[in-house]
């Protein structure tokens, strides 16, 4: 399949280039031994600071990074002019979109990978319910990988690596990354829950720390709905940017 | 060659072809073009007369506001897919992936055109061959020269075996060295492939292209061979000679066979559409003359194109 070819090429612009892999594996991963570090040096640090509760919000910050690297490679490859070679042959929109998506996922599940090697090497207690995890995390992936998509459609090779790095500050905090949404509160906690990323880390705690998969349906609802919703607008704006 | 360009089509046909940006700025106006397969023809003109938006709409990247073409019998409007697959584009930019290897690159291009695993490899190694490439081949191209870079580019609009290629600006920002190396691998498809390359280098047009189309404001102004333009549109061939014994009798002569003799002392200049050296040195030689320098002056593109467009450049447009 020709779209193959184009998501293999995507994922070895991303692999290839070691400040990509620094920026979306290395540093996640630095910031989980840093928090463990806190953790152990002070007992009586907060919950945000455990392995289970800590490495789902990671993992979002993961794929925050793979919003800005997908906008960054297609805002580049729309400016210096790769995209208009795409797009002289006979490919379709559907290729290009699932071309750019699907490249993401081994790379998501790269990242999810190190984060979960890394928990385990420090002290994360492995169980199934952490494989089942990858039911919301590679949604979650695609997602993000496809807010990408909008970005670099939308903006320039300038532009984008700025509005990518503003949207993983924005994504943490509405996930309840760096601090607990509920002491937030008020309007802040209510946009949080309007959007998926905090259900997709309430998720993903919950079954770090054993719940069943019965008990996130809730959350899968919201993480699955703006998938599909996000996917939809990443056409949407290749469409637009792109059309003849 | 393929069925198409076996039924003696013209491989580009351009009718009334129009495109209008934002309040009327008329980029391309009424264009009317016939390019013969295997034939190179060079879109000549300044910036922002619209070769660029030729070439996009050609390639189905840009719909025109009116006016239709086909490429190879096939319409660009109604069937660009079609188009699609029988075209392919070397854009101004060098549009690699500049991760990928040269031969990643070209594997690539073979493989959206659909292309084989194995025809997509054969491909691959004949035009990193063709190219001079091969003993860089599996470096990143990001560390490339810029002549390279192009040569790779000219090669993934190959690399698919297209029946028409558009060129646009192949050879912009290379010194002259590596202009003349791209433009003798052009030059190796001469008759092979329909190639429609735009530039506004007046050398690179005269030196590549069966004929010549200069396009200003949007508007095709002149067409023909290099030598037609230049015999149509800029005037009349001068020889200047100087020498010994020059005399009535030959100057009756010269003036009834070339429009204009001048001359002067020690010498005379003879102007015509089509001065045959050999026969006017052998006249003068006949008659006595003692040559001692003698220059022919050719018109240049250059006259007819300052003449033409004025010299002007405008902004690109697209």
């Amino acid at each position: 399949m020709r779209l193959l070819n184009l998501t293999g090429r995507n994922l070895k612009e991303g692999f290839r280039d070691p400040i990509v892999v620094i920026l979306s594996v290395a540093q996640p991963v630095f910031y989980l031994i840093l928090f463990n570090l806190i953790a152990k040096s002070d007992p009586t640090a907060p919950v945000i600071f455990d392995l289970a509760y800590f490495i789902p919000g990671i993992i979002l910050f993961c794929f925050g990074l793979l919003t800005l690297f997908m906008a960054l490679l297609l805002a580049r490859d729309r400016q210096r002019a790769f995209l208009t070679r795409l797009l002289v042959s006979p490919l379709r929109t559907t290729d290009f979109v699932l071309g750019y998506l699907l490249a993401l996922i081994p790379f998501a599940l790269f990242q999810v990978a190190a984060c979960l090697i890394t928990g385990f090497i420090l002290g994360l207690d492995l169980h199934w319910g952490i494989l089942f995890s990858l039911v919301v995390f590679i949604p979650l992936a695609v997602s993000c990988t496809a807010l990408g998509i909008v970005a670099g459609s939308l903006f320039s090779e300038n532009a984008a690596p700025a509005i990518g790095s503003l949207f993983v500050v924005v994504i943490t905090f509405l996930g309840g990354v760096w601090m607990d949404l509920g002491v937030l509160g008020g309007l802040f906690e209510r946009i949080a829950y309007l959007l998926p990323f905090a259900h997709a880390v309430d998720a993903g705690r919950l079954l770090f720390q054993g719940a069943s998969p019965g008990e996130i349906g809730a959350q899968l609802a919201w993480v699955y709905g703006y998938g599909i919703l996000f996917i939809f607008l990443g056409v949407v704006a290749f469409r637009w940017k792109t059309r003849p | 060659m393929r069925e198409s360009l076996e039924r003696g089509q013209p491989a580009v046909l351009v009718k009334n072809l129009t495109r209008k940006f934002g309040r009327g700025l008329l980029a391309v106006d009424n264009l009317d073009l016939e390019i013969k397969k295997g034939e190179i023809f060079a879109l000549l003109g300044p910036n922002g007369a619209g070769k660029t938006t030729t070439i996009k709409m050609l390639s189905c990247l840009l719909r025109p506001t009116s006016g239709t073409a086909e490429v190879s019998g096939r319409d660009i409007i109604k069937n660009p897919r079609e188009v699609k697959k029988i075209i392919n584009v070397s854009p101004q930019e060098t549009a690699v992936s500049l991760n990928l290897n040269a031969r990643e690159n070209l594997f690539l291009m073979g493989k959206v055109y659909g292309l084989s695993d194995r025809l997509a490899k054969e491909q691959a190694e004949r035009f990193l061959e063709a190219m001079d490439l091969k003993e860089r081949a599996v470096e990143a191209v990001k560390k490339y020269s810029g002549g390279m870079l192009r040569r790779l580019n000219l090669a993934m609009a190959l690399v698919s075996d297209p029946e028409v290629l558009f060129l646009d600006e192949p050879t912009i920002g290379l010194d002259a060295k590596s202009r003349k190396s791209l433009w003798k691998l052009i030059d190796s498809y001469r008759g092979k492939k329909t190639i429609l390359l735009t530039t506004h280098y007046l050398e690179e047009a005269d030196a590549l292209s069966d004929r010549i189309g200069i396009i200003d404001k949007g508007k095709l102004v002149a067409l023909g061979t290099s030598e037609e333009l230049k015999r149509k549109l800029a005037g009349l061939q001068t020889m200047k000679i100087r020498g010994e014994n020059f005399n009535s009798e030959l100057i009756q002569i010269l003036r009834e066979i070339y429009p204009e003799i001048i001359p002067f002392e020690g010498g005379l200049v003879i102007k015509g559409e089509e001065i045959i050296f050999d026969e006017v040195v052998d006249l003068l030689r006949s008659k006595g003359v003692k040559i001692k320098w003698l220059s022919m002056e050719e018109p240049s593109l250059d006259e007819i194109y300052l003449k033409i467009t004025g010299g002007g450049k405008r902004d690109e447009i697209a």
